[in-house]
């Protein structure tokens, strides 16, 4: 009994699909975000460095995670879309930019609030924290793109060709940044490289990661779907449901 | 066929010799507002004029960049481009070198003179040049992707700005590291070469991918 | 790592701005987003049902004899 798997790419099946999927995810979300907060602010011990600070590492580092992990898939799902034009491929892609772009500002905001008591600035122009704050024009570029065009379809190519260009300046901008970092402050202000994770911060973080993803793929499913809909209203299937709905 | 479409351009360019003096002069404009806005202290200055004018010549570069297919598109001698034998991209890259020869090489010849507003020593100079020069192509090859995607958008040449600037940062890093590590007595060959590097890569992959942009822009 | 008091917790070592700025932030982004999501989904189906409605009251005025 083999699923074909392709019935799936129909925007009508996915719908159904997606309305199944979302409230599990984000109920996964939900339970895994009560989790990790509690081994992080409960079960984690002071860090003696930092005492208490370090805490913000808990949203800090799964938000930086995200935002390149999505930024990579959206720029897959893009290709995809591009390459043997399926439109759904297209609309998940559209769909991920919003949540790829919140977590790029939230691992700049928290990591700005982490960095003022750890260095004592808001902003240091560290290689890492430069090429996030790229990656948020980036993301930035890519939904004024695509806010800008009228015509969906050419909405998502043109979208398309600006994430894949995006993904192969991405090691190049980050290469140079580092580059450019360590010629003017030789790196004065190194990150340590992540205090020396005792296991419960490690597994809070982890954990804190895994529901970031959850919750990722929750909102995106949910805001695919209203794509869905706003681009296949004038279809059969959509009227058959507002008859229902 | 490929030198045919430079030559066009260039031919189209002298007509409307107003374009190209339009890039020019406020590339010279926005490099001599810096002192202004900075203080006259040389020092200072010297530390910032790579900057300066790497930004300016980011800029006055991208300010052009619309017009690169924007009469063709008019006009429709685009669409005949399309669907002529000739690659796509050979045209694309046509193109851009002409943006190149016409907005990007005046800024290379005028930069020294420049320079010494910012009481530049000679050696920097040549270096700055010798970065402008290997940098300024890089622009418009990747002005040319943003180009073609926001063809005949309404508030396209914003759009272009921020669809490109990041793309532009690695050039302005190397370039303007050339520069500084020629002063500091490093020697710039690490960074001219890098920028060597930048700008083969994209004469090899910006035109296929503005070509892929300019079919989907035309359809 | 038991909390001596509630205020302590909060108090978070004397950082609690910053840890409890930066987890109440990305508290608001994440809903604001859901919420965002939402809305966007529910005016949509708003506007669908006002389309499909005259339809469907088309259909019934034909059936009538």
């Amino acid at each position: 009994m083999a699923i074909n798997w392709f019935k799936y790419s129909s925007p009508a099946s996915f719908y159904s699909l997606a309305g199944k999927m979302t409230p599990l995810f984000s109920i996964t979300a939900f339970a895994l975000f009560v989790a990790g907060l509690y081994i992080g602010f409960f079960v984690a011990p002071t860090d003696f460095q930092q005492s208490e600070a370090y805490r913000i590492i808990f949203i800090h580092v799964p938000a930086a995670w995200m935002s390149m992990f999505l930024y990579l898939i959206m720029a897959s799902w893009a290709a995809i879309g591009l390459a043997f034009n399926t439109r759904l491929s297209s609309m998940i892609a559209t769909a991920i930019a919003p949540t790829g772009a919140m977590f790029t500002f939230l691992a700049l905001w928290t990591g700005a609030l982490w960095g003022k008591p750890m260095w004592g600035t808001w902003w240091v122009w560290d290689a890492r924290l430069t090429s996030e704050l790229i990656l948020l024009f980036l993301y930035i570029g890519f939904m004024a793109l695509q806010a800008a065009i009228d015509d969906p379809r050419r909405a998502d190519k043109a979208g398309a060709v600006i994430a894949l260009v995006g993904v192969v300046n991405i090691p190049i901008i980050y290469f140079s940044v580092k580059w450019w970092n360590t010629l003017h402050q030789g790196a004065t202000v190194s990150l340590t490289q992540s205090p020396k994770m005792a296991a419960t911060m490690l597994t809070s973080m982890l954990i804190m990661g895994l529901a970031c993803w959850m919750y990722s793929i929750a909102v995106v499913l949910m805001r695919t779907r209203t794509i869905i809909l706003e681009r296949e209203r004038h279809t059969m299937w959509v009227s058959e449901l507002q008859g229902t709905a | 066929m490929f030198l045919w479409v430079i030559q066009r351009d260039l031919l189209l360019a002298m007509r409307q010799r107003a374009d190209v003096l339009t890039t020019l002069f406020f590339f010279i404009i926005v490099v001599s507002l810096f002192p202004l806005g900075v203080g006259p202290e040389m020092n200072m200055l010297r530390i910032m004029a790579p900057g300066v004018v790497w930004v300016a010549a980011l800029l006055s570069s991208m300010l052009s960049l619309e017009r690169m297919f924007f009469s063709d598109y008019l006009d429709g001698t685009l669409e005949q481009m399309l669907l002529s034998p000739q690659p796509l991209s050979l045209l694309v890259l046509g193109k851009a070198l002409a943006h190149w020869l016409v907005t990007g090489l005046p800024l290379v010849l005028i930069a020294p003179v420049l320079g010494i507003q910012f009481n530049l020593p000679m050696d920097s100079l040549l270096v700055l040049t010798a970065s402008l020069l290997l940098g300024t192509p890089v622009l418009s090859l990747i002005g040319a992707i943003g180009a073609a995607l926001t063809l005949g958008l309404r508030g396209g040449g914003v759009l272009v700005s921020l669809l490109v600037l990041p793309l532009y940062i690695p050039v302005l890093i190397f370039g303007t590291g050339a520069v500084e590590a020629s002063s500091v007595g490093l020697g710039a060959s690490t960074h001219l070469s890098l920028l060597g590097a930048l700008l083969l890569a994209s004469l090899v992959l910006t035109p296929w991918a503005a070509a892929a942009a300019l079919r989907i822009s035309m359809e | 790592m038991s909390w001596a008091s509630w205020s302590d917790f909060f108090a978070m070592g004397g950082y609690g701005f910053y840890v409890w700025g930066s987890y109440l932030v990305s508290f608001f982004c994440m809903a604001g987003e859901i919420a965002l999501a939402f809305n966007r989904k529910r005016t949509l189906l708003r506007q669908l049902s006002l389309i499909h409605k005259p339809i469907q009251k088309e259909q019934n005025n034909e059936t009538t004899p």
